[in-house]
């Protein structure tokens, strides 16, 4: 079929709405073959595909002389291939379509239910693409809406490019209105053409029919008449156009990130939590990665939810706080949630009963009491750990307790004093290592704004406990936090201390506190028995201040025992009393207890097992001997 | 209020008609309501006096239904025309999206309309408006009268139009004229979404 020789590039007018076909079509009109093959181009009916096709043919021919340049309908197509299937000169016809170096094929759409013309179609395409041929395909919709055609043959039209022609727009048609009246040799008034188009058209041919009976109007002697030129097809109201124009300019425009953001917002908002994070993104004037963010935005929802069951399983009035609705505020969130998992069982705090004010000072422990007072002034900060050492019943715990309270009374309560024996602390994570609590069982301690350990000797040798309390430890440190410890030696005396952990305990202050000296002896023992209600002389409080005990428990077995006897006889506590009860009947005893004494001081051992009441028996002894 | 409110999903655009005293204003928006369909109408409301001249305005609400998932709805304002409405005017105007300017094409009535243009200027500046961005279009009005009481479009478009914005020629009683206006105004405002970032102005 010969092509309308009108049909030319030079006579199409190029707008908006096919600008990117012509390109397409120019590109392999120049260079058949070898830049999109197949070209498929579709559209409405009158807007150009058929002028395009001739544009190809025309121009591949005046740039190729000699080349075959053949446009068939598929109308046309199917009807050949018939004649040649039932005259049996299929293979004729098949090299006849094969020897053209452009083929343009026009209304593919009506390829619906051809079988067996797709199957030789399909065959014919794969031949003339091996051999680098030129395809050009119109339909009026996409491949892939072509109804019931062969996948493959879909597939391979959809392999070159496919290009859509859209009807044209004002300047365009006003355009194309000039070039037909050009062409046909027509002049109207200005202003005419362009109030003609100003009617939204369906399409070229409407516009050339409404041209066309203002051309008639114009015969008939009608002054040119804009207003009647309603174009045919136009369908029921003005203002469905009207709704259909603002439709697609609201397409257009109103970005679909912004859209599925939107969404997204809406839903989170009905599930409950705050979407302060996509409004933002909404106002972004370019489209942010918007799948991320909404996966992000998924991800922290799910973790404030895992937040939220944790929190209600330590603390059922936290559901439906108002943190765990907020992406934003994960930090408070988690924060509450540690603070719900450490406040449900905090770690045990200083017995009130160990006050500084009953802390008794004397050369002996002076330097622990400063230290002590130092570190309830400043905490964390001046000695960070403070460690007290020496022997049993010296007041370490005592000191230390003192501590806790000091902090509690001076932060008004409010701060968190793990105040706990080194058994107890390893008791309680072999416990949490049992019941698969152990981050629990860190959090209670990490949450301590002070940690007071005491015994911290207990720790040596035990592998896990050393290893939590290093890190419990750096934590706190960390954190500025103030940690005290007591051992019964120094941090370089206990055995199997990890070196890392001795290390940090001596990182402070390592205070001895020593066994009471005689000044402070008997200062305990006037306010023991001043506080048991039995006020001493000075030559009492002389005699027992000279007694050899090692510690401030022994001191208070004294008072107890001196206390009991003395109800026993019902007397008040004198010199006689204690002599006798103390054994110190005898000028001999006493000096004997003072080597005793002596001898005491200079012995590492504990005081306490040791049977201190020989002079009595020694005092019957030197009786018999009389 | 933004034109495009993504989080409620709605697009609100106010259109006012603006121009002389009877150049067609309230004809142009009843043109519009006549074809609407009964279910999209909403109430027009016409403040109007006897004698059928518009007192303080007229407010056509058009309810297009969802577009791509937005409610959109158009809110066509008329403004008073004559020059003693000048408050109303004002008031009117405020938060328009966009502005048709309905001028007489007669040609006795050239005066008002240059008149009523500068008038408007004037209103836009007011609100802080500039007259160069709003979305503006001029429709030549009562172009059913004789040719001979008319001005032809190229000189209305000479002494009224000197921003080259879109300009129609209409005859708003019967009704050619009227869309192209509406829709011409209401494209420009869509399309300033893009640029404005879905803002007012």
């Amino acid at each position: 079929m010969r092509l309308d020789a009108r049909l030319r590039f030079d006579t199409l007018v190029v707008g908006a709405g096919n600008r990117l076909a012509v390109a397409a079509a120019r590109a392999v009109a120049e260079s058949p073959g070898t830049v999109y093959n197949p070209l498929f181009i579709y559209g409405g009916t009158g807007l150009g595909k058929t002028h395009l096709l001739g544009g190809i043919g025309h121009l591949a021919e005046a740039l190729q002389p000699g080349s075959e340049v053949e446009y068939v309908t598929l109308e046309e197509f199917v009807g050949q291939l018939l004649a040649a299937t039932s005259t049996g000169q299929i293979e004729l016809f098949s090299r006849r379509y094969e020897r053209c170096s452009v083929l343009l094929i026009d209304d593919v759409q009506f390829l619906t239910g051809h079988r067996e013309m797709q199957a030789e179609l399909l065959k014919l395409f794969e031949r003339m693409q091996r051999a680098g041929r030129q395809i050009v395909l119109t339909s009026d919709r996409p491949p892939a809406e072509i109804r019931d055609v062969d996948e493959r043959l879909i597939s391979r039209l959809s392999g070159g490019l496919i290009v859509d022609v859209t009807a044209p727009d004002f300047e365009t048609r006003v355009a194309i209105l000039r070039a037909n009246c050009e062409e046909r040799h027509l002049t109207f008034k200005e202003g005419v053409l362009e109030e003609l188009a100003q009617f939204s058209f369906g399409n070229v041919r409407e516009l050339q029919g409404a041209l066309n009976r203002l051309v008639a109007h114009q015969a008939l002697g009608v002054d040119d008449a804009p207003r009647p030129a309603q174009p045919a097809g136009r369908p029921t109201g003005e203002f469905e156009d009207f709704l259909s124009d603002v439709s697609s300019v609201v397409q257009e425009h109103v970005e679909s990130w912004q859209a599925r953001l939107a969404e997204a917002r809406q839903y989170w908002q009905g599930e409950g939590y705050k979407t302060g994070v996509i409004e933002r993104a909404l106002t972004l004037p370019r489209e942010p990665d918007v799948a991320g963010l909404l996966a992000t935005f998924a991800a922290a929802i799910e973790h404030l939810r895992n937040l939220e069951r944790t929190a209600t399983s330590v603390d059922p009035s936290l559901g439906g706080n108002s943190v765990f609705r907020d992406p934003e505020r994960m930090a408070e969130a988690e924060d509450l949630v540690e603070r719900a998992l450490a406040g449900a069982t905090p770690p045990d705090g200083p017995s009130p009963a160990f006050v500084r004010e009953a802390f008794e000072v004397s050369s002996s422990n002076q330097l622990a009491a400063h230290a002590a007072d130092t570190v309830v002034a400043e905490p964390g900060t001046k000695y960070n750990p403070l460690l007290f050492h020496g022997p049993s019943g010296v007041g370490k715990t005592h000191l230390l307790n003192a501590i806790g309270n000091a902090l509690l009374a001076s932060s008004g309560g409010r701060m968190v004093v793990a105040c706990v024996h080194a058994q107890k602390f390893i008791d309680e994570l072999i416990a949490a290592i049992q019941g698969g609590t152990i981050e629990r069982w860190r959090l209670r301690y990490r949450h301590a704004d002070a940690l007071i350990i005491d015994d911290v000797q207990f720790v040596a040798g035990k592998e896990r406990t050393q290893d939590e309390l290093f890190l419990l430890f750096n934590a706190l440190a960390g954190a500025g936090k103030q940690i005290v410890l007591t051992s019964d030696r120094t941090p370089a005396e206990i055995p199997d201390l990890e070196a890392r952990l001795r290390s940090r305990f001596e990182g402070g202050l390592v205070v001895p506190i020593q066994a009471p000296d005689r000044t402070l002896r008997q200062r305990l023992f006037a306010r023991y028995l001043a506080d048991a209600g039995r006020p001493a002389d000075d030559a009492l409080l002389t005699l027992l201040a000279d007694q050899p005990v090692q510690s401030v428990r022994e001191i208070v077995g004294v008072v107890n025992r001196l206390g009991a006897a003395a109800d026993a006889s019902r007397t008040p506590i004198s010199v006689q009393l204690a002599r006798a009860e103390l054994g110190l009947a005898t000028p001999y005893a006493g000096v004997l207890a003072v080597s005793t004494v002596a001898t005491r001081d200079s012995v590492p051992y504990d005081a306490e097992k040791i049977v201190w009441e020989w002079p009595d028996a020694t005092a019957r002894l030197i009786e018999e001997l009389r | 209020m933004s034109l495009v409110n993504y989080a409620t999903r709605e697009i609100t655009c106010k259109i006012v008609y603006y121009g002389p005293g009877r150049s067609g204003k309230t004809t142009n928006l009843h043109y519009i309501y006549s074809q609407v369909p009964a279910d999209r109408k909403g109430q027009m409301v016409s403040l109007a006096t006897q004698t059928d001249r518009t007192l303080f305005f007229d407010f056509l609400p058009l309810d297009l239904g969802t577009i791509s998932g937005f409610t959109t709805r158009f809110q066509l304002y008329t403004v008073p025309g004559q020059v003693y409405y000048q408050t109303t005017r004002k008031l009117v105007l405020q938060g328009a999206d966009g502005v048709v300017f309905v001028a007489d094409s007669q040609a006795r009535q050239l005066g008002e309309n240059v008149e009523s243009m500068q008038d408007l200027h004037a209103n836009l500046a007011d609100h802080g408006i500039d007259a160069r961005t709003i979305p503006l279009v001029i429709q030549y009005n009562k172009r059913d009268l004789p040719e001979d009481l008319l001005l032809p479009v190229p000189e209305l478009d000479e002494q009224l139009n000197f921003r080259n914005v879109p300009s129609f020629a209409a005859d708003a009683l019967h009704g050619p004229g009227v869309f192209e206006t509406l829709r011409a105004v209401s494209e420009l405002v869509l399309r300033k979404l893009s640029t404005s970032g879905g803002g007012r102005f």
